[in-house]
């Protein structure tokens, strides 16, 4: 046993070997949120196409949803549209839209122009309510369940595999 | 030839670390806005604790990116309601979590980080403590001898042509 001793450094050596390399393979941007099965942050924003309507995180109650965060600024929210629309296509809970510090004139364009996955967007001027959510990459994307609990976040444009992998599967358990 | 190397060798590195270092240099720093000039300190102190999420190495006193301004926005309307530091702090952490804090807090899942450093030293030191004890006490004759005392000539010889011959 004891001749086996000089192999413990190099044990420790390729054990801080896997872990830097998992580290190496993690995106340092993707930042864990603690909002994370927490209650949504409250809000009230006017829609997007309807400066007069108001709507409340409350009046969304009742049926888990996805919120999607873009602005017409941000490129890589133009990435990830064809799949939000093929997805919108499915119907399989709403999908609302926060306008995050644009404006709009130009958010109306761009859904005119992409097209327009969403239920409905509301529109957050000042970014306050993305702040409020911990927003600070847009795209972002939140699936909040009936009782508006966070359940996940996506960060960056949306792809299949998190579509297919995560959200489609966590709607599903949220509807049965 | 060899020259020629060393000169390019000199010039990549020197164009790699100016062009390193030129955008650090030519980064503006953020404006304050000086409407209360204690106040503004505060934030800037707070500030300068927290993380930029967007411009993850530099600080949101020093960044320019618009999540960074956002943020110091609203540290300072928080501020102006009367809010303490801590609190500000925080409004931070709980929308972005501890990720934005230049100073971990000390929580059962930090400790590793907050103390890895030391043990490791010390674990370190204790392995060089254990082995130089192990080697004091035992005799001269069994460590091998060392290549200047050597004396025997065959020895010396079967090494000479073999340095000789790396050298060509």
């Amino acid at each position: 046993m004891k001749r086996l001793w000089f192999l413990i450094p190099l044990a420790a050596f390729f054990a801080l070997a896997v872990v830097l390399a998992v580290g190496l393979k993690r995106d340092p941007r993707e930042v864990p949120s603690p909002l994370i099965d927490k209650p949504a942050p409250k809000f009230a924003l006017a829609r997007l196409d309807d400066a007069t309507k108001t709507v409340r995180l409350d009046d969304l109650r009742g049926k888990a949803f996805i919120l999607n965060v873009w602005a017409s600024w941000c490129v890589a929210c133009r990435e990830e549209h064809p799949l939000l629309l093929e997805f919108a296509r499915k119907r399989m809970v709403p999908i609302y839209g926060l306008n995050y510090k644009d404006t709009r004139p130009e958010a109306a364009g761009w859904l005119a122009s992409f097209g327009n996955p969403y239920d409905a967007s509301f529109f957050d001027e000042d970014g306050r309510v993305g702040l409020d959510f911990g927003v600070y990459g847009v795209p972002e994307t939140f699936v909040i369940d009936g009782n508006g609990v966070i359940r996940l976040k996506h960060i960056g444009p949306l792809t299949p595999e998190v579509l297919a992998d995560k959200i489609e599967p966590l709607l599903k358990k949220l509807d049965a | 030839m060899p020259r020629q190397a060393v000169v390019a060798l000199l010039v990549a590195v020197a164009l790699t670390f100016g062009f390193a270092i030129a955008p650090g240099v030519a980064a503006k720093e953020a404006a304050p806005e000086a409407a209360d000039p204690a106040l503004e300190a505060r934030m800037v102190r707070i500030a300068s604790e927290l993380r930029c999420l967007v411009c993850q190495n530099q600080t949101i006193a020093d960044s320019n990116a618009s999540l960074a301004v956002d943020l110091r926005r609203e540290a300072r309307a928080l501020l102006k309601q009367g809010k303490s530091d801590e609190e500000v702090v925080a409004y931070m952490t709980a929308r972005y979590g501890d990720f934005v804090l230049y100073r971990p807090p000390l929580k059962s899942t930090t400790m590793l980080l907050w103390f890895g450093p030391a043990l490791m030293l010390l674990g370190g030191g204790a392995v060089l403590v254990a082995v130089l004890r192990r080697r004091s006490r035992m005799n001269a004759d069994q460590f091998e001898r060392d290549d200047d005392e050597a004396i025997d000539p065959d020895i010396a010889d079967a090494a000479a042509p073999r340095a000789l011959g790396r050298a060509e």
